[in-house]
Parts: C-alpha cells; structure tokens; sequence
C-alpha cells in the first residue's frame, strides 16, 4: 500500500495510509501514515462500531495536517483490548499451545475467482468495465 | 494489564518462512522519503478518495483470486452496502463479512462529510487485493494503473487502507 501512496504523492496529490503493521509501515515508508494497534483485518475499526470508526477516522484524517515531515507515522490513541496478551498467538501457533498446528493460516492461493457467496459467482459480469484486469509486460518472476 | 509495543510483523513472517522452509522474503525497504505534497484545501473543503486492499468487490463484480492479483475493481461508494462483499487469503474474513468498514471505512467517511470536517467523498473507490509477492509487479504495474486513473476523479487527498 505504501508504494502505492508514494506514487500517488510524488503526482502532486497528498496521501495518508492507515497501519496496522507498525514495522512494514517503517521499512516502505509511505508519505503519512495513521498507526491503529489493532489485529490485521480492523484497520479502520471494530464490526458494527460505527461511533468508534468515526472518531478514529477523525484522528487518523488529521494526520494530514499533522504530519509534516515524510514518512512519519502518526499513533492513534486506540487499544483493541486493555490487555496487549492477544499480540502473543498472532501467528505463533507455539503461543497458543498448538505446536502441531502449521503455522500458516493462509488460505491456499487459487488462481481462479474466490466468491464470498457461490451466488455471485451467478451474477458476476466477466466483462465488468469496473473489473481492471492488468497484464505486464515485465512478466518474470521475481 | 500488560502493555506490548506493536507486533514486528516483518520478524514474525521471517519466523514463519523459516518454520515452513521457505526463503526468507525480500521486504521493500525505502531509504528515502517522498516529498509531501502540499495539502492544497483544508480537509473540510477536500474531496477525499478511498483506496482499499482488502480484497473488496460488489455482487455483479468478478472476485479476486488468490495467486498474485493484479486486477483492480471499481466500487461506487454510493452503491448498496449490501452488495459489499470481501476474499483475501491473508486475513480473517469473519470481521469484514460482518461489517465491510473495518477495512473499507465508507460509513465513517460519509460522516465526516455529513458534519463538515471532510469536504467530499469521491464516488469511485478502489480496491485490490494485497499480499501480492512481487513488490516490483506492484510498483510497475498496478500502482501505475491506479495513480493514472485516479487523477480522472481529480481527489484532493487520498486515504489508502490496507487490512
């Protein structure tokens, strides 16, 4: 995301990237960014927790102003849980007591469409003109 | 109650890449910082566009797939909740399922233009799907796509949200 916003500021309009992820943040150093200690999937805030989004997008929006040196990465005063203990089993199975587990949760990567519901896939438009399918000319692996 | 400092998330993938035998993965490291481009209105007079990696598509919209998706998707922000759907293969999916502004803020944004402290929301999100291996495929590829589309909608500032 970062790389993204760093070409988006280098054409002149002013980005800000919400984080989770504190050290990938750092190392692709995207122009401003809002840090939220939450766990990976709630960057923008807890389900059904409308008034709480709201205040922490106030917070992290003001970054924009905040911020004026590149690359800094402002921290919102939000905690997901008082206690901290839940960084623990964050992809460390051993933490959790469940050594024989694999410690990759991915999910396998498919190379066809993964529909939330199978009925989409129904309904879905293969010619979608908001479906922007790029090809590259650079196509080597890396 | 214990407090922690954030979680290395690059040390506990390298962790993990051992465990699992595979290389170790080639984080993108920036030495230099882009210069910050002026903010050009205050935000209660900025449009704001919505740029989110959480694998977000509508009903009616081709899915992401899972292996290295460059595609991205257009997403009318006005357009019906209820057709907001996610996929990704790197995070829990329950959260989002449930509400989609965990990782694609809209309620909160239109909000904040409902009260004033943001000018607009543009019409036109964008999303993609992140934990796309090749850095270089992203920075060659589709951030140029996205970057030149984006200008069409002329934004003021940009709100990028990975999950």
């Amino acid at each position: 995301m970062g790389l993204i916003a760093r070409q988006i500021e280098a054409l002149g309009i002013a980005t800000l990237c919400l984080s989770s992820a504190y050290s990938i943040t750092r190392a692709v150093r995207p122009p401003r960014a809002s840090f939220v200690d939450f766990p990976l999937g709630h960057t923008s805030g807890r389900p059904h927790a409308l008034d709480e989004q709201v205040a922490m997008m106030t917070e992290a929006l003001k970054g924009f102003e905040d911020i004026t040196q590149s690359g800094d990465i402002k921290t919102l005063p939000y905690e997901w849980l008082a206690d901290h203990s839940w960084k623990d089993a964050v992809m460390q199975p051993a933490a959790r007591g469940d050594a024989s587990a694999g410690s990759d949760f991915r999910l396998p990567r498919f190379d066809t469409p993964q529909y939330q519901f199978e009925a989409d896939a129904e309904v879905a438009d293969e010619g979608c003109p908001t479906c922007v399918f790029l090809t590259g000319s650079t196509d080597t692996p890396i | 109650m214990v407090k922690q400092p954030p979680i290395d998330y690059i040390e506990r993938t390298q962790k993990q890449y051992e465990a699992l035998g595979y290389p170790s993965y080639q984080w993108v490291y920036n030495d230099t910082a882009v210069p910050l481009a002026p903010l050009k209105k205050p935000l209660s007079e900025a449009k704001l566009s919505l740029i989110a990696s959480g694998g977000l598509y509508t009903r009616g919209q081709v899915a992401f797939h899972y292996k290295d998706d460059l595609s991205y998707r257009e997403i009318n922000v006005f357009g019906p909740a209820a057709d907001l759907r996610a996929s990704h293969f790197a995070y829990d999916l329950a959260p989002v399922r449930k509400d989609p502004n965990v990782v694609f803020p809209v309620e909160p944004l239109k909000q904040l233009v409902a009260s004033g402290f943001l000018g607009a929301l543009a019409e036109r999100a964008y999303t993609f799907m992140g934990g796309i291996y090749s850095a270089r495929k992203v920075k060659d590829i589709l951030a140029p796509a996205l970057a030149a589309r984006l200008l069409s909608d002329q934004p003021d500032v940009v709100l990028l949200v990975p999950a």
